[in-house]
């Protein structure tokens, strides 16, 4: 839309609408205030009023959250899961889906509609099992036993998103490497896989939001304190400091506050993001 | 085997293989230990396991009236819940594919509670209802604020509710957007001409021509409503009294809490045929309706 054609379309009933929205935003960010305001109170302060702006400001609430949340420990593993997991589901989830676009044979027709059907499972459906097959193999309380899980509860869909994506790569180039002497594994790396970049970010950022913020999973499948993400480690300080505030609520800002970083700088991405994968129901 | 054949069959096995290995693993093998641990006594710890036939079903229907409360409870909770995000979001969107100048930070404030993980969502929304709902009530003396917030049946419950449409709304809000600005301009400035209200233009040009993005967002919301875990545990833990217990809070608690596995896994397996179902008669739909355009 032109500048020019903007300005004639701001009339007087969209600066009341303008306002209306401002205020819903308000409302919307005041979560937001309750819990910034009020992990700097003392705790006589947060009880005496909850609205208020804090009187004084006990940043010393939030060294101790760090220290007992053990939040860099909690903050490195979580990381370190959910990075090594996304790049990896993407991966495997590429590699698939190119194989069962290109070679459609009645056993990847079988597979991609078992992948498909899948998608459709509960989490609850599967986990008490889990945990028993987790044992047997001796995944259990170790992150590569969690990664693993997060791979293949991640390829269905995963694998949905590449294969209705590599279904628009053009085959002639393909062909024309396959001419110039080249592997059918150096076509899918050098020539395809770049290719496959905007549903690869797609891919990526769908997955991370979600082993990011899991709970459920990484709780069933760790025990050790050492190995705790923020999601467990945030849960089980509420078991022991119930009603701590002043402490509870410095942890829960730190454990909010990556996520949030991360959003605002991929924000771009993300919203795409969605938009894209926006297909399963 | 030919060099052709066994190349084809490296291929499969390098593209194909670690995806439908981990995936047989992790989803496909416990699914179907599921099935047969739902006909057995399975408690978790003793090493027999005995096989009970229907019993655990029988158990459900008779005198399992908890699992039905809690799928009473995740059915109207589904209702509720639905309908109010999806025309929270899908306000939103009409409003903000105006040119109001704020647009976009508006569009980052209503997207923002979603990257959130419902577990932290759950306990931040906890001290709110408590303590920030009373000092708000007592400094304007609204009486809305002065209920006892997640203290019965029904504040838990509108409580749960709060809190999923804070969070899901700026979600179905981006499908919306994406959807409307498909729309094309010269259709509405067509309509505008022929002297269509603007209400006029909402429901007969922009929804019909938006519906594929009506459906996802309906779907997105069933599939969140109907599965909803994390914010139940963390805000009110399925209370008071169990009346906000969600089906799939029901079957967690069942499983590792009462440790009745095997009966976890019979729950399990009725909520998985019922999840099925609904996201039959979805396709079902969704299928019809692309027929009509």
């Amino acid at each position: 839309m032109s500048k020019s054609k903007m300005k004639r379309d701001y009339s007087v009933k969209t600066f009341a609408l303008e306002l209306l929205m401002i205020a819903a935003g308000l409302v919307f960010l005041v979560p937001f205030y309750f819990l910034l305001a009020n992990s700097v109170k003392s705790f006589g302060d947060l009880l005496s009023n909850a609205a208020s702006w804090p009187s004084t400001f006990e940043w010393s609430n939030y060294q101790r959250a760090w220290e007992i949340t053990r939040f860099p420990e909690a903050f490195m593993n979580s990381l370190l899961v959910t990075v090594v997991s996304i790049l990896l589901i993407a991966i495997i989830s590429a590699m698939a889906a190119y194989r069962m676009v290109r070679h459609n044979s009645r056993t990847n027709q079988f597979l991609f509609m078992m992948f498909v059907a899948a998608m459709v499972i509960p989490f609850q459906s599967v986990m008490i099992p889990l945990v028993k097959v987790a044992g047997w193999l001796d995944l259990a309380d170790s992150r590569t036993g969690l990664i693993m899980c997060y791979l293949g509860f991640g390829a269905p869909l995963s694998i949905f998103l590449f294969h209705g994506f590599t279904k628009s790569v053009p085959l002639e180039i393909e062909e024309a490497a396959v001419v110039d002497g080249c592997t059918p594994y150096g076509v899918f790396w050098k020539i395809v896989f770049p290719l496959l970049k905007p549903m690869f970010v797609t891919v990526v950022i769908l997955n991370s939001l979600w082993i990011w913020n899991d709970y459920l999973l990484p709780s069933l499948m760790l025990q050790s304190a050492e190995l705790r993400t923020i999601p467990l480690a945030t849960y089980s300080f509420f078991g022991q400091y119930t009603k701590q505030w002043d402490l509870a609520l410095p942890a829960l800002t730190l454990g909010i506050l990556p996520i949030v970083i991360f959003f605002l700088a991929m924000q771009k991405y993300i919203i795409e993001g969605i938009t894209a994968g926006s297909v399963k129901g | 085997m030919s060099r052709k054949a066994w190349s084809q069959l490296g291929q499969q096995l390098f593209f194909v293989g670690p995806a439908t290995f981990f995936f047989t693993l992790i989803v496909g093998i416990p699914f179907l230990l599921g099935m047969y641990y739902s006909f057995t006594d399975w408690n978790g710890v003793a090493g027999t396991v005995a096989w009970v036939g229907l019993d655990n079903f029988k158990a459900i229907f008779t005198n399992g009236s908890d699992y039905f409360a809690a799928f009473w409870f995740t059915v109207k909770f589904t209702v509720v819940g639905v309908v109010l995000t999806n025309l929270f979001g899908f306000v939103f969107a009409y409003v903000l594919t105006k040119p109001l100048k704020l647009r976009n930070a508006l569009r980052t404030v209503f997207f923002m509670p979603n990257v959130i993980g419902g577990l932290l969502l759950g306990f931040i929304w906890q001290f709110i209802f408590v303590k920030g709902f009373s000092a708000i009530g007592e400094s304007t003396g609204w009486s809305f604020f002065n209920l006892p917030w997640l203290g019965d049946e029904m504040t838990a419950f509108w409580g749960i509710i709060i809190v999923f449409v804070w969070q899901t709304a700026g979600y179905l809000m981006v499908i919306y957007i994406a959807g409307m600005t498909n729309v094309p301009k010269d259709v509405l400035e067509a309509a505008e001409i022929d002297g269509a209200s603007k209400l006029q233009i909402l429901r007969t040009v922009i929804i019909p021509l938006i519906m594929p993005a009506v459906t996802v967002c309906l779907f997105l919301a069933i599939s969140w409503s109907f599965k909803m875990f994390d914010l139940n545990l963390s805000l009110t833990k399925g209370g008071p009294f169990k009346s906000t217990e969600s089906v799939a809070l029901n079957i967690y608690l069942e499983a590792f809490q009462n440790n009745r596995y095997g009966l976890g896994t019979a729950k399990a397996l009725l909520f998985f045929v019922v999840v099925a179902l609904i996201t039959l008669i979805q396709v079902r739909i969704t299928k019809s309706k692309e027929v009509e355009v």
